[in-house]
């Protein structure tokens, strides 16, 4: 099971609490993950990848293993303590204020 | 007995203030959305339980919520209400605003005038208004940032670009003020359901009179001396417009600069500023039961926005125009200086005709009595983006 830990907001907007827990057949990229967690989280979608363009919103970064994966290849593998559920993916979202 | 419902939209999340025909003890339920800004909400004309919000974030992008039981409990169309999750659910689109590029229809991805002058791509940013219909509770309207025309006629479920506003050929002249390019005016004609008025800034004001298959810009008689040609066919930083559904072919605008009014419909502009002691706003209403009775908030500059000398003045003309007098019964005398948005103000339909705003301040502020005197309903609201009120029977 992947884990996935959600900024409050989508987790409010998708009344989870908690860490979201997913079965993600491997390869387990970070698209492939993204794709269960809108897949059993439907209000999520274009709340993390915009609907345009697929891309990360801008004020989100993705974090595995304490290695910030934002800028990397969707289609990445993600590290095996991810993939076995020992790491949440972090989904962050930018500090708000200054 | 009647009642009112005022739906406060806030920088921090949606409030419903409820009261009864009198309107002076009030109750406040929310925040609803907490921490998210919404930009609108209005309910349904033909069915009030029915409410759209705009429910927006930077971080996270554009939500659409639905109530279908007048605030109690709220929804994304498409999601079942009240219910969490499930991989059963279809995928949802109520979110989903994408412009229009199909061949179809002729109108690929245009694009328009960027702050430096260059040519820039529509880029989706958010809903600033929905303006369900007056006859289906299913069918509403999205004004959008970057400016666009979105329908839903299955309750918010999936939505549609009405793509010839955006494909309009001055759509590359068009640019956005500095708080974006947002569609944020949608005014459906009560008597000409295939006529609907909209305005963005800063493009200016736009009608269609078959359904939004074509548009016709709608500005002769506006004069803009901050562009380069003041009476330029579009360009003009349109704030609101409104009407008395009674009378669908008398506008009343505040533009950027300027209060103006039309009794054709549109084609032709005139001001109306008279002797406000400044013309420079964003709300503006007209009264439910007098056509001829209009509401401004002057603010003092589109640099200084907050009212003159500190004085929270709304001015009110019982003359369609020009004669303005100041109302100030209950609003703060000094030490004022909040705004008062484009949707921030509202009228009911009650016999006599109630009035609210809402300021940046996070006060709302209710008249009973066509404005002759004020109270706040509350005081300390985040920053209050729109004010709509629902007259409920």
């Amino acid at each position: 099971m992947i884990r996935v830990a959600l900024p409050y907001h989508l987790r409010t907007l998708a009344k989870i609490e908690g860490d979201v827990s997913l079965e993600v057949a491997a390869p387990v990229t970070l698209r492939a993950v993204l794709d269960a967690l809108e897949a059993r989280y439907p209000m999520l979608r274009g709340t993390i990848r915009e609907y345009e363009t697929g891309k990360r919103r801008a004020f989100l970064r993705f974090f595995a293993c304490s290695e910030d994966i934002s800028l990397a290849s969707p289609d990445e593998e993600l590290p095996d303590a991810v993939a076995k559920g020992e790491e949440p993916l972090l989904i962050i979202g930018a500090i708000a204020g200054g | 007995m009647s009642k009112v419902r005022l739906l406060v939209g806030t920088k921090k999340g949606a409030f419903l203030l409820n009261s009864d025909g009198k309107r002076k003890d009030w109750t406040v339920e929310g925040p609803f959305f907490a921490g998210w800004e919404i930009y609108h909400m209005k309910g349904s004309p033909v069915d009030p339980d029915r409410i759209y919000a705009s429910q927006t974030s930077g971080w996270f992008g554009q939500i659409i919520q639905r109530s279908d039981d007048g605030g109690k409990t709220w929804h994304q169309p498409g999601t079942p209400a009240g219910e969490e999750a499930a991989p059963s659910w279809p995928p949802a689109a109520s979110n989903k605003f994408m412009y229009d590029v199909t061949p179809e229809t002729g109108k690929p991805l245009t694009t328009h005038q960027w702050y430096d002058g260059t040519q820039h791509p529509w880029e989706f940013k958010r809903v600033w208004h929905v303006e369900p219909s007056l006859t289906d509770a299913a069918t509403v309207y999205a004004g959008v940032e970057d400016a666009a025309l979105f329908r839903s006629t299955d309750g918010g479920v999936h939505w549609h670009e009405l793509s010839a506003m955006r494909g309009h050929v001055t759509g590359p002249q068009w640019h956005p003020g500095a708080g974006g390019m947002g569609l944020h005016t949608i005014i459906l004609d009560p008597a000409n359901p295939k006529r609907i008025f909209i305005a963005i800034s800063a493009a200016g004001a736009f009608r269609t009179d078959d359904g939004g298959a074509t548009w016709k810009p709608i500005n002769r008689g506006l004069v803009s001396n901050t562009i380069p040609n003041p009476t330029a066919e579009v360009g003009h930083c349109v704030h609101h417009v409104a009407m008395n559904p009674r009378r669908p072919g008398v506008l009343f605008m505040q533009k950027h600069w300027d209060v103006m009014r039309s009794d054709d419909a549109g084609e032709n502009w005139r001001e109306v500023s008279g002797n406000l002691p400044t013309d420079f706003g964003f709300a503006i209403d007209v009264h439910t039961h007098e056509p001829e009775t209009l509401y401004v908030v002057p603010i003092k500059s589109d640099s200084e926005h907050f009212p003159l000398e500190g004085k929270l003045r709304v001015y009110r003309s019982r003359s369609g125009g020009n004669d303005w007098e100041p109302l100030a019964k209950g609003l703060p005398e000094k030490n004022c200086y909040v705004n008062v948005l484009r949707d921030a103000m509202a009228v009911d339909t009650l016999d006599d005709c109630g009035v609210y705003f809402g300021t940046t301040g996070g006060q709302v502020y209710a008249s009973a009595d066509s404005g002759d005197s004020w109270a706040p309903i509350v005081r300390n609201l985040p920053a209050v983006l729109s004010v709509e009120v629902q007259t409920l029977n």
